[in-house]
């Protein structure tokens, strides 16, 4: 592969510019992955990889993804919160990279929560 | 925690915890002196000497929904099964380094794993920090600042997909062109 340069990075700047103005701006969805030490050791990076995978692969551009600290739940690590705009925050338990690309594909993208996976509201 | 880039991802958590601004990340894989060093360095809030004193202790933490604290702990132990060394530096109000040291040949060093994941996760996470990482393979030296890529995409957040998938490759490009055999 060629090798990667300042050019490619505006490229893609302009590229995304251009998209948005497209769009009316702003986030339908926020989703959490909890990344304290127990969340780590159980495997949240994984299930980060796949998140950031799976909004890759649907080219949407309107899903924040962010980190949080430890809940206090750290036997049902990972734990991941999808929250949609104007709905109730969904928090599942024992997450995996399979369990994190079905909550987006079904979750976040359909607005099916995924009960065989949630463990609480809010 | 089995691998390096997972404790570098733990500790780094902490960092930005503790209202960290700039977080200087650097490994030096040596293989001349059999030494792998990781070293982070931050802004954030730091700590007392009291509470420094206490940070190895796993029974310390200063979270109140659990009792345990096991990221540094960890750490520690990984280093000193290697024959290393670790070392922490840090001042109430100015900033904290956290410094681990392995035997590079060490049979049980863990490995240094996927950290382009590490650094991709940090960077999405965590958009309002800034992060120097630096990686030092003998003499070659590849270093990523985020300053830099923010200074370029303007407006752009850094956590958009596109701007993610770019500095995943960046990186990946980088690391190899250091490893390579001359």
């Amino acid at each position: 592969m060629a090798k990667l340069t300042i050019a490619d990075l505006k490229k893609i700047k302009e590229k995304v510019q251009s998209e948005t103005a497209l769009r009316e701006g702003g986030q339908r969805a926020k989703v959490t992955v909890h990344m304290g030490t127990c969340g780590i050791a159980a495997g949240a990076r994984a299930v980060m990889d796949s998140l950031m995978n799976e909004i890759a692969e649907a080219g949407v551009s309107d899903v924040m993804v962010t980190t949080s600290g430890c809940a206090g739940m750290c036997s049902k690590e990972p734990m991941v919160t999808v929250e949609l705009i104007g709905q109730e925050p969904i928090i599942y338990g024992t997450m995996d990279a399979n369990k994190m690309r079905q909550v987006f594909k079904r979750h976040v993208q359909l607005g099916e929560v995924q009960t065989m996976f949630a463990m609480a509201r809010g | 925690m089995l691998e390096l880039s997972l404790h570098i991802l733990d500790i780094v958590e902490n960092s930005t915890r503790a209202g960290a601004k700039t977080v200087y990340i650097t490994i030096i894989e040596d293989t001349i002196r059999d030494v792998l060093s990781v070293e982070i360095k931050d802004d954030g809030s730091g700590m007392s000497q009291d509470i420094l004193e206490k940070v190895s202790d796993p029974f310390y933490t200063t979270k109140t929904v659990r009792k345990v604290g096991l990221g540094i702990p960890m750490l520690v132990q990984a280093a000193e099964g290697t024959d290393g060394k670790f070392r922490i530096e840090s001042k109430g109000g100015e900033g904290t380094i956290v410094a681990a040291e392995f035997k590079f040949s060490h049979i049980d060093r863990q490995p240094l794993g996927d950290i382009i994941s590490t650094l991709v996760t940090l960077i999405a996470g965590n958009t309002d920090v800034d992060f120097i990482y630096r990686h030092q393979h003998n003499d070659r030296v590849f270093i990523l600042d985020t300053r830099d890529v923010k200074r370029e995409i303007e407006d752009v957040p850094i956590n958009h997909p596109d701007i993610l998938l770019f500095i995943r490759q960046h990186i990946e490009e980088g690391l190899k062109e250091i490893r390579a055999e001359v």
